[in-house]
C-alpha cells in the first residue's frame, strides 16, 4: 500500500517550509553576498556581474531584492554573476557611501562599471534580465522609423536575415524574450527592436497592442527595392515560441523526398508541425516544384512542405497527427487546412492552459465523461442486486431472471447499465420477469461460475434451470423486445387456424403485439414437404419458404437470409447483417423519407434481378444521421440530397457518385453501372484505403 | 541395503519363495505420495483429491499440523486474519487473509475460526483439523516415513518410482512424491559451553520463571523476539546477539523478517531501558558457568589457548583486557532461539537431495518450478519449498505457498495426465479488462509477488488470447512444456512488484515522495504495483538464466508499471486503465478502445478495416448502440459526433458559414478552382 495520503501531508509541510525559507533559500545558492574588497578582487575581465549595494537591508529595498535574487538564476545560465555586496557600516566609498547608491544596481563587466540602474527600472525578473542583456550586448539595433528599418534591411540584402521586433514596452516578458534570443542567434542574424507602434503599423500590422516578431528573409532577396519577404510569427512571444520560429526559417523550404512519407522527418514533424506532401510527376516536375514552393511560402511557419516522387506513394496530402489524405483542388485547400488546423490546436492550447503534452483527446473525453457519470448516479431502485448468497434463491423465485453481469469499474459495462435501467423503465410492472445485476467485482465467484467471461453478458434464467445469453445490439430497444420474446415459449404451438392468422398477422400471442416484428411459423403436414411461413412486420407480407435443407445450421443460415429485405433502409441497427452479404452497396443517402419515384425506380432494379451482385438500399440521413458523417467523408462538399452511392467495401473501398445531373431511373443506374464496371468512371472521393482508425480521431469512444 | 528389505518384506508379507527378490506387489502404492499433512500438505492432497488422482498423505503424528501444535511456544500467529476490508469480493479478502487454504468450501474461511488479528496457534491446529475431515482428505496418521528411495523403471512416470518406509516398516511404492514436511529440526550451533544453552523447543514459557534474571538470547528472528517479548517486563534485562543485523519486514517488505509486532525489545534498547542488541559470529562464543551457576561469555578463542582445565578462574574473560567488554555482565539463562531448518536425513543418497548454498542451506535444492534438483518427480511444497524466493515473497508461509501448491498441482496434472494448465480464451477487446480485473483481485499475484505471475498468450494476428493464472515465472522458458499451451505469436506477463531499491534492511521506507501518483512517473512505483512484461517470443532457457539476479524476468520488448495505489484499487480510469490500453495497443499495434455502433457504422462506412470492438461487437450484431439518453451524453461528453444538429443549407453556400460551423466540416468548404496537373494525379489514389 502506498502513501500518497502521507504524501500529500508532507508536501504540505514542506509548502510551509518554503514559504517559510523562501528569502534566505535563492541567496544561498545563487546570489552571492560579499564584502566590497572581496567583490572588487573577485571580478575577472571579460566578465559581467550585476552588484547591489547594501549595508543591512533596507525595508524599502525588500521586493527589488527579491526580484534580484530570483534573476540570478536566469542570469547565472548566461555567465553572468548575481552579487549582494554587504557595506561595512563605516565604508564611504564610491558605491557604499552615498545613500542614494544604495537605491541602484550596477552592473560591471570585468571591474569596469557599464551603467547604474535605478532600482525602481529593474521591477520583476523580466525586466533585469532585458535591461542587463540590452547593455551588455549590442547585437541588437533599436530603431524609431520606417526609415531606419529600410537602411539595416537594404544593408543586410544578400548577406543575412533580419529579426525585426515589436514590444509594447521596454522589460516585459517578450522584451527579455527577445533579448534572449539574441543572445543566441545574434550572430546568425540580425536583430532590431522596437517600442514605436507607429513603425509596426507602416509595416504592415494594425494591431499594435501585443508584441510581433517578424522574420525578414533578406538573405535571399535579389530586388534591392523590394522589401524583404517577412513571415510573422504566430504564437506569442516566448523564447521557446522564437527559438522554434527560428529554427523552421532556417529549415529548407521545400524538402524533396523518395521514400515513404511515414518515415520522413524533418523540423515540422519534430515540432509537432503539420508536414504537407504534395505528389509529382517527372513530367510535372517544375510545375510542381513551384506549386510546393508557393504553397510553402504561404505556410512557412506554419506547416512544412515536401515534394514526393509519383512512384514511391500513391496518396498526397497533410501529414502530421493525424493523418488526413486529401484531393487536392487548389493550393489554397492545403493553406486554409492547415491554417485552420492550428487555429483549432491553439484554442485547444488556450483551453488547456498548460502544460500537458502527452494528454490527449480521448484522455480528456475520458475524463468528462468520468467525472460526469460519477456525479450522476443511475436510477437503479427498478434493478435487483444481486450477490454470492442472494443469486441461487432469487433465480429459483422468479418465472423469468434477467441478469447482467458487469463490471462496476468497466466503461462498456456503464454504458450498458444505463441502457438497462431504461429497459427496466420500460417494463416496470410486466409480470413474470424481474431484472436484476450483478457486479462482478464484488462477486466474482458467481461470475465465474455463470461462464462470465466478458462484461458485460445478460442472461436470462427460466426457473433457475435453462439459461439463454443475449447476443444481440445493446440498446434498450433490442434489449426491450429480446426479453419480451423469451416470454413467450419458442416455438410456440399453435392449435387452429385462427390463431395461426393472428400469429402472422402479429396479434397473437396479444402481449407481444407492440414488440415483434417478424413472425416465422413453420407448417407441418405429412402430405406435404416441410414449410416455412414468414410475415413481416405484423403480417403486412406473407412469403413462404420450403424446406429445402435439413441441417439446422443451414436453416437458421437460410432463414437469417430470407429475413433480409431487397430495398432496405440502411440504419445503424442493421448494417453489419447487409455487410454479411459480403457485396457492393448501391445506396440511396436521402434527406428523410426516400421519394416514391427513386423507391420505385430502385426496386425496379432489384425485383427482376434475384441473385443481384449487389445489394440495393437506401439511408434516411434523419433517422440516421450519421449518414452525414459518412458523406462528409466521402465528399468535400455535401452533395445534393438525394444521392446515389455506389460503395465497394470488400474490394478496395472506392466509391462512385451516381452523376447528379441524370435522374435516379433503372436505365441510367443501369448503364452507370455498366461503365463502372467497365472503368470508365473516375472514383468521385478519396480512398478509403486508410488501414486503421486514425489514433486520436474526435469520434466516438465509450471509455466512460 | 537390499538384503535388510529383502528380510524386513519376509516378515512383513509372509512371502515364502525365494531370497531376496523385491516384488512390487509388496508395496502399497500410490501414485501421489505427500509426507506430511501440515497446511502444505493438506493443500496439496486438497487439488489432487478435486482432481480424482490415486494419493496418501502420510503424517507422523495423530493429526494435522503437529508443527502448530507446538509452535509458536508463546502461541501468537503473526500471520494476519483480517476479517474485514470493505470489500465482498473474495479473491480480494484472501490477499488479507494469511492463514486460510484454498478450497471452495467457504466454512473453511480462516475468520470463522478466530476473532483475532493475530490468531491463537491453537485456532490454526483446529483449522487443519477440520480442513481435513471436511474435504475428507485422505491421511494416514501416526505413520512416519523414516526412508526414502529410489527403484528405477522404465514404466514409471519419471523413470523411478519413490520407495518410502516408515516407522513399522511398512513399505509404500509411489509414482510422484511431494514433499511437505516443512522445515522442523531446530538450528543448532556447537560452541564450548553450549551444554548451558536452552532451546527455544522447550524454553519456560511461563514469564514468572525468569523474574529478575539476566537473560542472553542467541538469535535474531521472530522467534528470539517473540521469547524476548513474553519475558520483556520480568527480566533484569535482555540481550540478544547474533551475526547479522535486525532485519525489520516493513523495511524489508518480507513477511519472514522481524515483525512489528514483536520488536519491544527494539524500543527499550533504543530508550536505554538495559536491553540490547550485538552483533557476533556464535561460531567464535563461549560460554563458562561460574560457582554461583552464572554464565559468563568468553571467546572460544581464550579456550583454546588455555593450557589446561582449571576452574573458571583459569579462563580469560574478555573484560580481563577489554574492561568495557559489551556482555561482561553474567548471565541467568541463555537461550537458543536459531530457527529450523528441513530435515535432510531420511533420503536416501541416490535422492541427491542436497542442501542450498549461502543463507538457503536449510532449505533443499529445488527449481523454479518446486521439483528438486536432483530427482525427477520429486516436488518439495510448502515452507521447505522457500528457496525459490527466500527472503523476496511469502513462499515460506501460508498465504504464499497455498499458491505455488496450486502451480505444481497444474504442473503434475500437465505432465501426467495430460491435462494443459487451466486457461480461458477471450476477444482481444476484453484485454484490458481482463488484466484489469486480475490486478485488482488477484491474490496469487499479489502474495507471490515477482514469483507467481499472470500469462497472456496472444492468438495469431492479436484477435484473441488464451489468459493463464499463475504461472512460476521461474519457468517461464519452459511454459509450453509445462502447461501444455502454445505461445506462438507473443505473450504478456502480468506480475506484481516492489520498486527496485525500496525495500532492505538498511532502507529508509519512509522518505518523503516515497510513493509517485502520477500515470507518467508509475515506473518509479515504490510500493506493490502491477507491472506487465511484454514478449514478441517465449523467453529461452539462456535469456532466463543470464537474466539480471535483481529482476524476476529476462529483458522484454516492453514494459508498463501501472502507477501504485494508496488504496491498491487500480480501475481508475485516467490514471490506471488509459495508460495500461495505450501500452497494450503499442505493443500490439491495435486499436482496443471501445465504439458506440454508431461511430462502428461510419468506421464501416470510410474504412477498410476496423478496430477490433467494431468487427467483434458491432460487425456481429453487438453493437454498443445504447439508447436516446446515452446518446445524448455521450454527445454532450464530445464522445460522439451531433450530426443532426449540422444545418446543410448552410454549408452549401460558404458564404453564410460565419464560423458558428462545427470545425470539422470546415475542412470540407474550400471553393472549387482545380489545378490541372493535381487533378491529373487523382489515379494514383
Amino acid at each position: 500500500m502506498s502513501a500518497q495520503k502521507d504524501r500529500w501531508v508532507s508536501s504540505f509541510s514542506f509548502l510551509l517550509f518554503c514559504v517559510s525559507s523562501i528569502p534566505t533559500r535563492g541567496s544561498a545558492r545563487l546570489l552571492q553576498e560579499l564584502s566590497p574588497q572581496e567583490y572588487f578582487g573577485s571580478l575577472q575581465a571579460g566578465r559581467a556581474s550585476l552588484a547591489y549595494f547594501s549595508h543591512n537591508v533596507s525595508p524599502g529595498a525588500q521586493p527589488f531584492l527579491e526580484q534580484i535574487e530570483n534573476s540570478a538564476e536566469a542570469l547565472q545560465d548566461y555567465g553572468i554573476s548575481v552579487v549582494k555586496v554587504i557595506c561595512p557600516k563605516e565604508d564611504v566609498s564610491r558605491y557604499c557611501g552615498k545613500e542614494n547608491a544604495l537605491r541602484k544596481a550596477y552592473l560591471f563587466r570585468g571591474n569596469m562599471l557599464i551603467r547604474e540602474f535605478p532600482t525602481d527600472a529593474l521591477f520583476d525578473v523580466n525586466s533585469i534580465v532585458a535591461n542587463v542583456f540590452a547593455l551588455l550586448f549590442n547585437e541588437v539595433k533599436y530603431v524609431e522609423t520606417l526609415a531606419d528599418l529600410q537602411n539595416i534591411e537594404n544593408a543586410l540584402k544578400g548577406r543575412s536575415n533580419m529579426v525585426f521586433a515589436y514590444v509594447p514596452a521596454i522589460g516585459t516578458a517578450e522584451h527579455r524574450a527577445v533579448m534572449e534570443a539574441a543572445f543566441v542567434y545574434g550572430t546568425v542574424h540580425q536583430f532590431v527592436l522596437t517600442t514605436e507602434a507607429t513603425l509596426l503599423k507602416d509595416t504592415g500590422y494594425p494591431d499594435v497592442s501585443s508584441a510581433r516578431l517578424l522574420f525578414c528573409h533578406c538573405q535571399r532577396a535579389t530586388d534591392l527595392a523590394q522589401p524583404c519577404r517577412r513571415t510573422a510569427m504566430g504564437q506569442a512571444l516566448t523564447m521557446l515560441n522564437i527559438h522554434k520560429h527560428l529554427k523552421l526559417m532556417g529549415a529548407p523550404l521545400v524538402t524533396e523526398v523518395a521514400e515513404d512519407p511515414e518515415k520522413v522527418s524533418t523540423v515540422h514533424l519534430q515540432l509537432g508541425l503539420p508536414l504537407v506532401f504534395i505528389l509529382s510527376q517527372k513530367e510535372t516536375y517544375e510545375a510542381d516544384r513551384r506549386t510546393a514552393e508557393f504553397v510553402a511560402w504561404q505556410l512557412l511557419g506554419k506547416a512544412g512542405v515536401a515534394l514526393l516522387s509519383r512512384y514511391a506513394l500513391r496518396c498526397f496530402g497533410v501529414f502530421g497527427v493525424p493523418i488526413k489524405y486529401l484531393v487536392l483542388e487548389d493550393t489554397d485547400e492545403v493553406i486554409t487546412l492547415v491554417e485552420d488546423k492550428s487555429k483549432v490546436e491553439q484554442i485547444q492550447e488556450d483551453e488547456e492552459e498548460e502544460e500537458e503534452e502527452e494528454e490527449d483527446e480521448d484522455e480528456k473525453e475520458n475524463n468528462n465523461q468520468v467525472s460526469r457519470d460519477k456525479k450522476r448516479e443511475l436510477p437503479l431502485e427498478q434493478i435487483l442486486v444481486l450477490t454470492e448468497e442472494t443469486f441461487h434463491s432469487a433465480l429459483l423465485e422468479t418465472a423469468r431472471m434477467v441478469v447482467l453481469f458487469y463490471a462496476s469499474w468497466e466503461a462498456v459495462s456503464l454504458a450498458v447499465l444505463r441502457s438497462y435501467t431504461e429497459v427496466a423503465d420500460h417494463l416496470k410492472g410486466t409480470r413474470g420477469v424481474l431484472l436484476s445485476r450483478v457486479n462482478c467485482w464484488d462477486w466474482p465467484g458467481v461470475c465465474t461460475e455463470e461462464n462470465v467471461t466478458q462484461f458485460p453478458t445478460i442472461k436470462i434464467y427460466e426457473k433457475g434451470e435453462r439459461s439463454v445469453m443475449y447476443n444481440g445490439m445493446w440498446g434498450t430497444e433490442e434489449l426491450t423486445s429480446f426479453i419480451m420474446l423469451s416470454r413467450v415459449p419458442c416455438p410456440l404451438k399453435l392449435a387452429t387456424i385462427d390463431e395461426a392468422e393472428g400469429y402472422l398477422r402479429g396479434e397473437f400471442p396479444s402481449e407481444l403485439s407492440s414488440y415483434h416484428h417478424t413472425s416465422l411459423l413453420g407448417v407441418f403436414s405429412t402430405a406435404t414437404s416441410e414449410a416455412f411461413l414468414l410475415a413481416r412486420s405484423g403480417g403486412q407480407s406473407v412469403e413462404g419458404i420450403t424446406l429445402s435443407k435439413q441441417n439446422t445450421q443451414d436453416m437458421v443460415q437460410m432463414i437469417r437470409y430470407e429475413l433480409l429485405d431487397i430495398f432496405p433502409e440502411i440504419t445503424v441497427q442493421n448494417l453489419p447483417r447487409y455487410l454479411q452479404l459480403r457485396k457492393p452497396f448501391l445506396i440511396v443517402f436521402s434527406d428523410g423519407d426516400i421519394g416514391q419515384i427513386e423507391s420505385k425506380e430502385m426496386l425496379k432494379l432489384t425485383k427482376g434481378r434475384p441473385q443481384q451482385e449487389f445489394v440495393a438500399c437506401w439511408l434516411n440521413l434523419k433517422k440516421t444521421p450519421v449518414g452525414r458523417g459518412v458523406l462528409k467523408a466521402y465528399f468535400a462538399t455535401m452533395p445534393s440530397l438525394p444521392v446515389l452511392i455506389w460503395v465497394n467495401f470488400h474490394a478496395g473501398g472506392q466509391v462512385f457518385k451516381f452523376p447528379s445531373e441524370q435522374s435516379i431511373t433503372e436505365l441510367n443506374i443501369l448503364s452507370w453501372l455498366e461503365k463502372l464496371k467497365a472503368g470508365l468512371e473516375v472514383p468521385s472521393s478519396k480512398c478509403t484505403r486508410v488501414c486503421n482508425v486514425p489514433k486520436h480521431t474526435l469520434l466516438a469512444l465509450v471509455c466512460l | 541395503m537390499a538384503p535388510a528389505v529383502c528380510g524386513m518384506l519376509l516378515g512383513l508379507t509372509l512371502y515364502t519363495g525365494h531370497l531376496c527378490a523385491v516384488s512390487a506387489a509388496a508395496f502399497l502404492y500410490h501414485d501421489y505420495c505427500v509426507i506430511g499433512a501440515g497446511p502444505s500438505g493438506l493443500q496439496a492432497a486438497y487439488f489432487l483429491q478435486r482432481a480424482g488422482r490415486d494419493y496418501v498423505i502420510f503424517e507422523r503424528s495423530h493429526a494435522p499440523g503437529s508443527f502448530f501444535a507446538l509452535y509458536p511456544r508463546h502461541r501468537k500467529l503473526i500471520s494476519i486474519n483480517k476479517r474485514y476490508t470493505g470489500k465482498s469480493n473474495s479473491e480480494f479478502n484472501l490477499r488479507h487473509d494469511w492463514n486460510s487454504l484454498l478450497s471452495h468450501d467457504r466454512r473453511l474461511l480462516f475468520r470463522r475460526y478466530s476473532r483475532d488479528f493475530f490468531p491463537d496457534a491453537d485456532a490454526m491446529v483446529r483449522y487443519l483439523e477440520d480442513f481435513a475431515s471436511l474435504l475428507k482428505l485422505r491421511v494416514q496418521y501416526n505413520t512416519a516415513i523414516v526412508h526414502v528411495m529410489l527403484e528405477k523403471d522404465r514404466q514409471a512416470w519419471n523413470g523411478h518410482y519413490f520407495l518410502l518406509t516408515d516407522q513399522d516398516r511398512q513399505n509404500y511404492k509411489c509414482s510422484s512424491l511431494l514433499v511437505a514436511t516443512g522445515t522442523w529440526v531446530p538450528n543448532v550451533v556447537n560452541f564450548p559451553g553450549s551444554e548451558y544453552v536452552e532451546g527455544y523447543e522447550t524454553v519456560s514459557i511461563n514469564p514468572e520463571d525468569f523474574a529478575g534474571q539476566t537473560v542472553l538470547i542467541l538469535g535474531r528472528g521472530n522467534s528470539a523476539f517473540e521469547t524476548a517479548e513474553n519475558i520483556l517486563g520480568v527480566t533484569n534485562f535482555i540481550h540478544m546477539v547474533s551475526r547479522s543485523r535486525v532485519r525489520l519486514s516493513w523495511a524489508t517488505h518480507y513477511v519472514g523478517d522481524l515483525r512489528a509486532i514483536n520488536n519491544g525489545l527494539l524500543d527499550t534498547y533504543q530508550l536505554k531501558s538495559l536491553d540490547g542488541l550485538l552483533e557476533g559470529d556464535l561460531e567464535d562464543l563461549a560460554i563458562v558457568k561460574d560457582k554461583k551457576g552464572k554464565l559468563h561469555i568468553t571467546l572460544r578463542f581464550y579456550l583454546e589457548n588455555r593450557n589446561t582445565s582449571g576452574g573458571i578462574d583459569s579462563i580469560t574473560l574478555p573484560q580481563d583486557e577489554l574492561d568495557n567488554f559489551a556482555t561482561r555482565a553474567p548471565y541467568d539463562r541463555v537461550i537458543r532461539c536459531l530457527g529450523w531448518k528441513f530435515d535432510f536425513s531420511i533420503y536416501n543418497r541416490s535422492l541427491r537431495m542436497m542442501p542450498g548454498k549461502g543463507n538457503k542451506k536449510k532449505y533443499p535444492q529445488i527449481k523454479p518450478s518446486y521439483e528438486s534438483r536432483g530427482t525427477r518427480g520429486l516436488f518439495v511444497l510448502g515452507t521447505a519449498s522457500h528457496s525459490v524466493d527466500f527472503r523476496k515473497s511469502a513462499g515460506g508461509f501460508i498465504h504464499g505457498f497455498r499458491y505455488t501448491t496450486r502451480a505444481v498441482h497444474r504442473l503434475l496434472e500437465n505432465r501426467h495426465h495430460g491435462v494443459p494448465w487451466p486457461s480461458t480464451v477471450y476477444p482481444i477487446t476484453q484485454l484490458t479488462n481482463s488484466i484489469i480485473k486480475r490486478v485488482n483481485e488477484a491474490s496469487g499475484l499479489y502474495q507471490m509477488f515477482s514469483v507467481l505471475a499472470d500469462i497472456i498468450l496472444l492468438r495469431e494476428n492479436a484477435t484473441a488470447f488464451e489468459y493463464l493464472e499463475e504461472y512460476p515465472v521461474g519457468v517461464l522458458a519452459e511454459l509450453e512444456m509445462q502447461t501444455g499451451r502454445k505461445a506462438p505469436s507473443g505473450l504478456f506477463v502480468i506480475i506484481m512488484e516492489y520498486g527496485r531499491n525500496f525495500s532492505g534492511a538498511d532502507k529508509d521506507v519512509f522518505y518523503y515522495n516515497r510513493a509517485v501518483g502520477e500515470a507518467q512517473h508509475a515506473w518509479q512505483s515504490n510500493f506493490l504495483h502491477p507491472v506487465i512484461y511484454f514478449y514478441k517470443h517465449l523467453p529461452t532457457e539462456r535469456e532466463m538464466r543470464l537474466q539480471h539476479p535483481d529482476w524476476p524476468l529476462p529483458r522484454p520488448d516492453a514494459v508498463h508499471h501501472i502507477v501504485e495505489d494508496f488504496l491498491t484499487d487500480w480501475t481508475a480510469p485516467n490514471a490506471h486503465i488509459l495508460p495500461l490500453r495505450r501500452f497494450l495497443e503499442n505493443c500490439l499495434s491495435t486499436d482496443l478502445r471501445n465504439f458506440f455502433a454508431e461511430s462502428c457504422f461510419l468506421f464501416a462506412f470510410t474504412h477498410q478495416k476496423l478496430p477490433p470492438f467494431c468487427r467483434q461487437g458491432y460487425m456481429r450484431l453487438q453493437g454498443l448502440v445504447g439508447s436516446e439518453g446515452l446518446r445524448r451524453h455521450a454527445v454532450e461528453a464530445g464522445l460522439l459526433e451531433d450530426y443532426t444538429l449540422t444545418d446543410f443549407l448552410g454549408d452549401r453556400t460558404p458564404d453564410n458559414h460565419k464560423g458558428s460551423q462545427d470545425r470539422l466540416l470546415r475542412d470540407h468548404m474550400i471553393p472549387v478552382r482545380p489545378l490541372q496537373h493535381l487533378v491529373n494525379a487523382k489515379d494514383e489514389l
